[in-house]
């Protein structure tokens, strides 16, 4: 019993072992990042530290004021938000309609949904760029935000789909006898039904959109219409080996995703798993 | 009788004589007067389509899906039918002047040597990915579905490169393997390498792998989520049961988790080929295709062919044909869990 135990804190050490160094793995590249931000350019090649002794802060003074990135973070959550809310909109009115109502041809679209997203479609910014030359849409707010709205409808669709599915036609029956018509069910008994799969919907999406860079490559090209990931790219080009700075400009990209993740965890990992059996 | 009665196919029959009217409008002089009452009759016909679909209580039913198909149409089906369209065409993607040029593109995308470089270059890419960056989700997943509660803060910790943008990640490593101020290199030096160091990401025989390595840091968490929300599901009494037999932690591991576990390993599988052969934008970041065309991966092809020079038809064609690969290889992954299924 004794050795069995010895055996058992022993497998249990190099276990955590493993987990803390992976862990640290993770978290390096980020700890550099935000580190060498604080530093100044004459001082990042000699001091190795990952938290100088004297951080300097005026790096993302810099980077907010003269490096334009106060008006790619405000883009951002223009971006975000308009995108989460129309996302919210369109594909909850349709996963209900989908699910609770009755009308022709209700499974074929669907079944249409669905088979758009099994076949891999790479490259679609090409006609997708087309498309907006078209519609006079390139380098326009609009075009980016539609476009991106249909990035994240199908996964909405269906994962909102599977949630009214489990509202009990008893629910949906009470409301009708109290007078509600379709809509009056849909906002107030339906939403509120699917709350925790909204937040889902919500958080995973502006994750994604905050991510997005090839899309806002293919659409703008004017800085006051770029959203970060753009703006840090072209940052790049205008500073190229002024490290600290980049730096500087990379952790406010990042951070607002960070914090997001930390705090609204559960939503995202669920996200990320009902988008893999989705597909 | 009954077909007729179906709207969809009434909305057929008048786009139908609509057509048939133009036709006999075009082709025969003699017969000119039969097509104006051909599209009375299908006006007609649209009339009584429309009063009666507006009637129907089903169309406000039909309403509540009408900005998600509206949206749906334009931004992907229209797409994908254009890009079907412009593979067939050479157009610098400005001028009006569009050349029909029928397969010509496609022959010449399976002529490209870069290509099927950039080919080469994302199946090594998958194959990292598939292996080494899966064998370690596994591994971690395995070790945190023990002790649940320290579980839930690695897996808040290793989940944290997924959720970053490529950008950020491809930048941050950029500067790591920078060849004259990368931190890789300082501390090789540190360490008395001095003759291993080098610009990794500009030297044709280490770009490759140094952007996989990335491709596997940033993605393995993601798999790590995946498969430990799959272990979760197994019911601990079975653990149990085996433990009391007297059963090793391989015995274990070999004859009840991974049995039951092989669903999840081949979603885990086809998502990482399907995500890793797609991937571009860490490329775009850290090394641009380069050196020469030694990182290259067919969606920074395409993204070339399109801003690079102009050809809009080539990428298009480019696009199709990789469509078509990665369509293949989905359909073979799926075939292939199949048949594991039911064996």
């Amino acid at each position: 019993m004794q050795i069995y135990r010895v055996k058992k804190t022993f497998t249990n050490i190099l276990v955590h072992l493993l987990l803390i160094s992976v862990s640290i793995a993770c978290l390096f590249p980020l700890l550099w990042m935000f580190g060498s931000s604080l530093k100044t350019q004459a001082t990042v090649f000699s001091d190795m530290s990952i938290i100088p002794q004297q951080p300097h802060f005026e790096n993302y003074v810099t980077a907010w004021i003269d490096g334009g990135f106060g008006r790619y973070f405000l883009n951002s959550l223009i971006y975000t938000f308009t995108v989460v809310f129309g996302i919210v909109l369109v594909s909850s009115l349709a996963a209900f309609a989908f699910s609770r109502l009755e009308f022709p041809g209700r499974k074929a679209f669907f079944i249409m949904l669905l088979a758009a997203m099994m076949i891999p479609l790479p490259g679609s910014f090409v006609p997708l760029y087309v498309l907006m030359v078209k519609l006079h849409l390139v380098n326009t707010r609009l075009g980016y935000v539609l476009c991106l709205i249909n990035v994240g409808l199908s996964f909405s669709i269906f994962l909102l789909k599977t949630f009214f599915d489990k509202m009990p036609k008893e629910l949906e029956d009470a409301a009708r006898i109290d007078g509600c018509n379709r809509l009056g069910i849909y906002r107030h008994v339906a939403l509120p039904f699917v709350k925790p799969a909204l937040a889902v919907v919500v958080i995973f999406n502006a994750l994604n959109v905050w991510n997005e860079y090839v899309l806002a490559l293919i659409i703008f090209n004017s800085k006051n219409l770029m959203p970060l990931q753009r703006g840090v790219m072209m940052f790049r080009g205008e500073f190229l080996t002024n490290y600290p700075l980049l730096m500087a400009g990379l952790t406010i990209a990042a951070l607002p995703i960070i914090i997001l993740y930390l705090l609204m965890q559960k939503y995202i990992v669920k996200g990320v798993i009902s988008q893999a059996i989705f597909q | 009788m009954r077909i007729f009665k179906n709207i969809y196919v009434k909305s057929i029959i008048v786009i139908l004589c609509f057509i048939l009217a133009e036709l006999i409008y075009q082709k025969s002089h003699n017969l000119r007067f039969i097509s104006p009452i051909i599209i009375l009759l299908a006006v007609a016909l649209l009339i009584i389509l429309v009063t009666k679909i507006i009637l129907a209580k089903q169309f406000k039913s039909f309403l509540f899906i009408v900005p998600a198909l509206a949206i749906f149409s334009i931004f992907y089906i229209y797409p994908f039918i254009k890009v079907l369209q412009l593979g067939h065409y050479s157009w610098d993607g400005i001028l009006p002047t569009m050349k029909f040029v029928g397969l010509y593109n496609f022959i010449e995308v399976i002529k490209d040597k870069v290509w099927w470089q950039s080919m080469f270059n994302a199946g090594y890419i998958t194959l990292i990915a598939l292996t080494f960056q899966n064998a370690l989700a596994l591994i971690l997943a395995l070790a945190c579905d023990r002790q649940m509660k320290a579980g839930n803060f690695y897996r808040m910790i290793f989940f944290i490169p997924p959720v970053l943008s490529e950008v950020v990640v491809g930048l941050v490593w950029q500067w790591i393997y920078d060849g004259n101020y990368g931190l890789l290199n300082h501390w090789l030096v540190a360490l008395g390498f001095n003759n291993l160091t080098k610009a990794w990401l500009s030297d044709p025989h280490t770009a490759l792998t140094c952007v996989a390595i990335v491709h596997s840091w940033k993605g393995f968490g993601w798999g790590f989520v995946i498969l430990l929300a799959g272990l979760q599901t197994i019911p601990k009494q079975l653990y149990e049961a085996a433990r009391v037999e007297g059963a090793t932690s391989w015995q274990v591991f070999k004859n009840i988790t991974a049995p039951l576990m092989i669903p999840v390993f081949v979603l885990v599988a086809i998502l990482t080929v399907l995500g890793s052969m797609q991937s571009f934008i860490l490329i775009l970041t850290m090394t641009d295709g380069g050196p020469g065309f030694h990182t290259e991966v067919p969606v920074t092809r395409i993204l070339s062919s399109m801003i690079g020079s102009s050809r809009f038809g080539y990428a298009c064609a480019q696009s199709i044909i990789f469509g078509a690969i990665l369509l293949a290889i989905s359909f073979v992954q799926k075939r292939i869990s199949q048949n594991m299924r039911q064996a």
